[in-house]
């Protein structure tokens, strides 16, 4: 299959010039960097911004009234407000920074949990979970005496809102969901989970980690009450993250972390609590991370989420077609609606094994449980190997995975 | 730097397609569980001990080329053996592994390995060093009768 039409929605030899590992060597090959569930690589508007923060505009926020500290504050409230646009959020004062998707999917826990679990009550996930959005419930269930309940999935790696349905009960307090599994690359119908869930009366947070980067998100129109995601997976810096939540909830969750920054007044009898979103940003934030994903998205927006997804979908629909060619490869997660993601496994060599083998070619790709440990027991698997790609991917490094794949099979029969 | 195909060499490969001592044994007295949690490789390694000699051995699980090789030409070169040569061959293995990139080791270190030393190649790849070591720390805990899960990652390599 030929996708040459479709590279001209993105015109792919300028965006990958934006970033400049992707000319890097590994081993003496041209590296062909698959790894962006992991993490995306970073392009030059955003290590520039970075370079200027802090050759210009050090200081610490919310806190001078000296020059540099008006300047840092503005870029970050700035940055803000960018990434409220992006998500289209109703209000700046909605958007939290946090470290990423895991210390917001925390937040959430405990804050939430403190304030409205309690004992008896339910928590659902689904059994596609990354174990950022297992562990932080568990710990809150048994803290606060909670039931967590799991939506099953199918062969393919698609939820079962059948059984969703029938997990969904007045004691049913918050349902978490990933929108793109990290795994499998299934995108959930989160809508459909959000509008169940709210009929029955439970809020609803969304990890959203896996699908910033690769499709249109919108907070208002799914309607859901937080929504997570992580800097480093959208070509900004790693250590921020976004956590999103309704202004309501919010005010009315208790706080997560105390100190510097998310007070009103202190005295030794009594603290009052600042206002959103600094009443969960205790201390000196990530000043330069949530100013470099601001550079970010604005570099996003210039590409256009639109185009990436549409460019993306035809990239998955290759890569999907050239690895079924492989004879002995099974791939993990076969939805039919997905993003990014290729987990493979292969008759006779081990997954890390792949991926050394892979890496000796040039080619960078994840290997293991993915954090999902879960998910290989559902599929009686160990582990598997993943590609997983972004716009500035080519159907030429997919072919060159194909190539290394066949070197796998070359060594282990 | 080294190639793929330098670090899989014939015998690892064919260790990994039938490896030996892959059972669990009926009747042991120590056994211990090898972990890697980082990336999922498991393995449970039985013992029978008659005083002081490996009189069987047997391990089960699953994992990498490298570690599954590792475990099953481990459980051929200690069994029928004492106890102290089991360990004296595991710190041999150890430092053969261990070894920098660029250093040069003696070749009659790899060749005191007998089977063994078809792994030495592993050191060029510092990411895989902990399969290889993965069942011998397992073993370790098993003769040492220690209760304690093994994990590698409160386990130095």
């Amino acid at each position: 299959m030929n996708i040459a039409g479709k590279e001209q929605i993105i015109d792919i030899e300028k965006v990958r010039r934006d970033f400049p590992i992707l000319f890097s060597k590994v081993h003496g090959k041209p590296l062909v960097y698959l790894d962006n569930a992991a993490t995306t690589q970073k392009p030059n508007a955003v290590l520039d911004m970075q370079n200027v923060y802090y050759r210009e505009q050090n200081a610490n926020i919310h806190r001078g009234v000296h020059h540099l500290s008006e300047t840092a504050t503005f870029e970050y409230e700035k940055a803000r407000g960018k990434i409220k646009n992006f998500i289209n959020a109703a209000d700046a004062k909605e958007v939290i920074f946090t470290a990423g998707t895991t210390a917001g999917i925390n937040l959430v826990a405990s804050s939430f949990g403190k304030t409205f679990l309690n004992p008896g009550d339910e928590v659902i996930i689904s059994a596609m979970e990354h174990h950022s959005n297992i562990v932080p419930w568990q710990m809150i269930c048994e803290e606060r005496g909670g039931t967590l309940r799991v939506i099953p999935m199918s062969d393919e790696g698609e939820l079962l809102l059948d059984e969703f349905e029938k997990l969904l009960t007045p004691k049913t307090k918050i349902v978490s969901v990933v929108y793109v599994s990290n795994s499998l690359g299934t995108i959930n119908p989160v809508k459909k989970i959000i509008d169940r869930a709210h009929q029955n009366g439970s809020k609803v947070l969304i990890d959203g980690a896996q699908a910033v980067a690769h499709m249109k998100v919108d907070v208002r129109e799914l309607d859901c009450d937080f929504f997570a995601f992580s800097g480093h997976k959208i070509f900004g810096p790693t250590g921020i993250g976004v956590l999103y939540g309704k202004a309501a909830l919010l005010d009315a969750m208790k706080p997560y972390q105390g100190g510097g920054d998310m007070i009103r007044s202190v005295t030794f009898e009594k603290t009052t609590f600042n206002d959103l979103p600094y009443k969960f940003e205790a201390g000196t934030p990530n000043i330069v991370g949530g100013i470099g994903l601001g550079a970010a998205i604005d570099y996003v927006n210039t590409i256009g989420i639109d185009a990436i997804a549409e460019y993306e979908e035809e990239l998955l629909m290759y890569g999907t077609e050239v690895l079924q060619q492989v004879k002995g490869l099974r791939l993990i997660g076969t939805a039919k609606k997905k993003a990014s993601v290729l987990s493979f496994v292969l008759d006779n060599a081990h997954p890390h094994d792949i991926g050394t083998i892979l890496d000796r070619e040039g080619i960078a790709i994840r290997t293991g449980h993915h954090c999902t440990q879960p998910v290989m027991q559902r599929f009686g698997i160990p582990a598997t190997a993943r590609a997983s790609l972004s716009f500035y991917n080519t159907s030429e490094e997919l072919d060159a995975l194909v190539r290394g794949i066949e070197k796998v099979k070359e060594i282990f029969g | 730097m080294s190639e793929a195909n330098e670090l899989y060499q014939q015998l690892i490969l064919e260790h990994n397609k039938t490896p030996r001592n892959f059972k669990k044994l009926e009747h042991f007295t120590h056994d211990a569980d090898g972990y890697n949690p980082l990336c999922g490789d498991h393995y449970h390694v039985w013992l029978k001990l008659d005083g002081d000699t490996i009189t069987d051995i047997g391990f089960q699980g699953s994992g990498c080329a490298i570690s599954k090789s590792s475990a099953s030409m481990m459980t051929s070169a200690v069994k029928g053996g004492s106890i102290s040569a089991a360990k004296e061959l595991f710190e041999k293995f150890h430092s053969v592994i261990m070894t920098k990139i660029g250093e040069t080791i003696p070749e009659e270190k790899i060749e005191e390995l007998g089977s063994l030393g078809s792994l030495a190649g592993v050191r060029e790849f510092p990411a895989r060093i902990k399969c290889a070591s993965l069942a011998w720390h397992a073993l370790n805990a098993a003769l040492t009768n220690s209760k304690k899960d093994i994990s590698t990652e409160t386990e130095t390599t």
